[in-house]
């Protein structure tokens, strides 16, 4: 039978030495706060304001209106102007700069030949005629800087010679869902939910047991009537607590200071949320069971946390994953709740929507309970 | 009162190739404090693990309150207390709220366990302690406050692992009292040691020596059954006479107590001052004098027999 009452004792004894445990507590109230402050602001996908070097070797009124232009996009920013193209190149080994725009002594002839402006339809194959108009080079081992500069190729120019442009006829037309102002935070800060707790519940509880153990006090609780499942629970369910209060803390601040809309009922968002908790939790006291010391313990607890940043669909889309890196990913109970947590507050998604992913969760969580009482032994050998 | 509440026959336990208690035959009695003698590493702590059910024993056969262990290890722990070596309880609790925490582990009802938990304060002198870190106070307060823990659920057995080696002399003293309070209200008692003046207040003892019984009985019967007698040595040089007399046959051991040196001689030797006399010719102004066994000549005496 199992004892409610034991099952409290502990509870009741964790929550009052996490209590005296002030740094503890502290973190838990601080790692949402500060992180979410941190990465809201600081992760950014829309990139702007790239450094980027100069190299103007026709010094004319049109190549200066040219560099005006490109930087009134906003996507680079100009902070050093240089002779030669190999200067350029110097800049940007030398980290000075991402990327240089070389603009050549017969930018006007190039111009006035672009087809971009319109002024006669050119004939592809004279070579002279279809030139760009000028030249990137562009440190290319940065993926997302590399991409901004490219999408500078098609620029237009016809406010350099106040020509009207040629119209240009979409393919497709492209209506964004959830996010239409593609701002970054409305999909980092639900994400962020998943990451931290991640991090806060795998580490409280994968110290769980193993500090009974190295303070001494297991000795003494396997020699009571208390059931492993019983301490599991008991030390379970205070961190509960703590994880709601951490995603109160992010969704709340997400949505006043990054206006991040929460779409989804709050019920919905309350059993998504407790389950992603549960589970990771009795992942934690897994680790608990296997590590022997407290080093230990919160080695394994990285082992899991960094595929859960990197793999889970919270940094890079889920979708552009290898397929067996999809399955592996799919182990983790992050993956599952990035799509929940996302789904529930930008997409309004319903619970039954949602149910393969809740199923798989719940089937998580009991498994990870089970398996940490079952290797949870009263017995020294 | 004489109802056996732990016996063990053939009690064997291995770790690798390691024998940590081997062949172990006890059988202890109802409202006994029963000793565990010998020194670190002599099995002490493996026996008590196995008698409470943590180990499995490699071989023999195990009864505890009339069922047997392990298998009944679980249905026991509420009848048996395990005061273990180390202060187990939470450092980071005060004295009641372990005190708390341990009656509600064992089931008592809250009513109940207000007025126990109070019993206990009174009886362990705990109340100016009641909202004390337990970890901010002493080894002897810990120890009452463990103690006090361990006998919350009133067992009928009761293990302590060296309860008192981290204890001064005063408080052992007050410690030892109040377990035979306890054994005066109807509890047993399985206490390990590797004080002699602890296990001289056992009421039976069994020393034990690379987890071989090397002896068992009462400490007065263990130092009357003693087969050796003991000749205390006085006089200059007592450095110089123990050389001499080392090795010597029939002489087992000597060990010098202050000015005297205590020599043990085998039980076999008639007249054994006059033997050590003969030996010490080259000596003068020593005098012998032939004395009580004491609990440590019959340690000495049971473990050197092992030794090749």
């Amino acid at each position: 039978m199992i004892s409610a009452r034991r099952i409290v004792a502990v509870l009741k004894k964790e929550l009052l030495q996490l209590r005296r445990d002030r740094m503890t507590f502290a973190m838990v109230i601080m790692i949402p706060l500060i992180q979410l402050l941190l990465f809201g602001y600081a992760i950014n996908t829309n990139l702007r304001h790239v450094p980027v070097a100069l190299v103007d070797e026709s010094r004319t009124e049109l190549s200066r209106t040219l560099a005006q232009i490109v930087q009134a996009t906003q996507v680079v920013t100009i902070t050093e102007e240089l002779t030669t193209p190999q200067e350029a190149e110097r800049a940007i080994t030398e980290s000075r700069v991402r990327a240089a725009l070389i603009i050549p002594q017969d930018v006007s002839q190039r111009l006035a030949r672009s087809p971009s402006l319109g002024l006669s339809l050119p004939n592809a194959t004279v070579q002279t005629s279809s030139r760009p108009v000028a030249h990137w080079i562009v440190d290319g081992s940065d993926t997302m800087v590399a991409s901004a500069i490219k999408s500078l190729r098609t620029m237009p120019l016809t406010e350099l010679l106040k020509q009207p442009p040629n119209r240009q006829v979409p393919t497709f037309e492209v209506t964004l869902y959830f996010n239409p102002e593609q701002r970054s935070a409305v999909n980092i800060v639900p994400g962020l939910v998943g990451v931290i707790l991640t991090m806060t519940m795998i580490l409280f509880t994968s110290a769980a047991i193993v500090r009974e153990r190295e303070r001494g006090n297991m000795e003494m609780l396997i020699n009571t009537p208390i059931k492993s499942i019983e301490l599991m629970i008991g030390k379970i369910v205070p961190y509960i607590f703590l994880g709601l209060i951490q995603v109160a803390i992010i969704l709340g601040l997400g949505h006043f200071l990054f206006d991040v809309p929460i779409n989804g009922g709050l019920g919905v968002l309350l059993v998504v949320t407790l389950l992603f908790i549960i589970a990771s939790l009795s992942l934690g006291l897994v680790i608990s069971t296997l590590a022997q010391n407290q080093l230990q313990s919160m080695q394994m607890t990285i082992f899991v946390l960094l595929p859960s940043i990197l793999m889970s669909g919270f940094m890079f889309p889920f979708d552009g994953m290898p397929k067996p890196v999809q399955v592996i990913a799919q182990i983790l109970p992050a993956t599952h709740f990035m799509d929940m947590i996302r789904g529930v507050v930008l997409r309004d998604a319903s619970l039954y929507e949602l149910r393969w992913a809740i199923l798989w969760m719940i089937g998580f969580a009991v498994f990870g309970l089970l398996a940490a009482t079952l290797r949870f032994k009263k017995r020294l050998g | 009162m004489n109802d056996v509440v732990v016996s063990t026959q053939g009690l064997t336990r291995r770790f690798g190739e390691n024998t940590a208690v081997n062949n172990l035959d006890l059988e202890i009695r109802t409202g006994q404090i029963y000793g565990f003698l010998g020194p670190n590493g002599c099995g002490k702590t493996t026996t008590m693990r196995m008698l409470t059910g943590l180990l499995t024993p490699s071989r023999g056969a195990i009864s505890v309150l009339g069922r047997s262990m392990p298998e009944a290890a679980e249905p026991l722990k509420n009848e048996i207390g395990y005061m273990t070596q180390i202060f187990s309880y939470y450092r980071d609790l005060t004295v009641l709220e372990n005190l708390r925490f341990a009656a509600e582990i064992y089931g008592i009802p809250a009513k109940s366990a207000a007025s126990r938990i109070d019993e206990l304060l009174h009886t362990y002198d705990l109340t100016t302690n009641v909202h004390q870190l337990s970890g901010s106070m002493s080894g002897g307060q810990r120890q009452k406050l463990a103690l006090a823990a361990t006998v919350m659920h009133r067992p009928k057995l009761l293990f302590l692992d060296e309860p008192t080696s981290a204890v001064d002399p005063e408080t052992r003293r007050t410690f030892w009292e109040q377990l035979f309070d306890l054994v005066d209200q109807g509890a047993t008692m399985i206490v390990s040691t590797h004080f002699m003046d602890e296990a001289e207040r056992c009421h039976r003892l069994a020393i034990l020596q690379h987890g071989v019984k090397k002896a068992d009985g009462s400490p007065r019967q263990l130092m009357d059954d003693l087969q050796a007698d003991v000749v205390e040595v006085e006089g200059p040089d007592l450095r110089k006479v123990k050389h001499a007399l080392d090795g010597k046959p029939k002489v087992l051991s000597t060990a010098q107590v202050g000015s005297r040196l205590r020599v043990l001689v085998d039980k076999s030797e008639t007249q054994p001052a006059e033997m050590l006399q003969k030996q010490l010719s080259g000596f003068s102004d020593l005098s012998l004098t032939p004395q009580r066994p004491n609990l440590e000549d019959v340690f000495v005496s049971a473990t050197r027999e092992q030794e090749p």
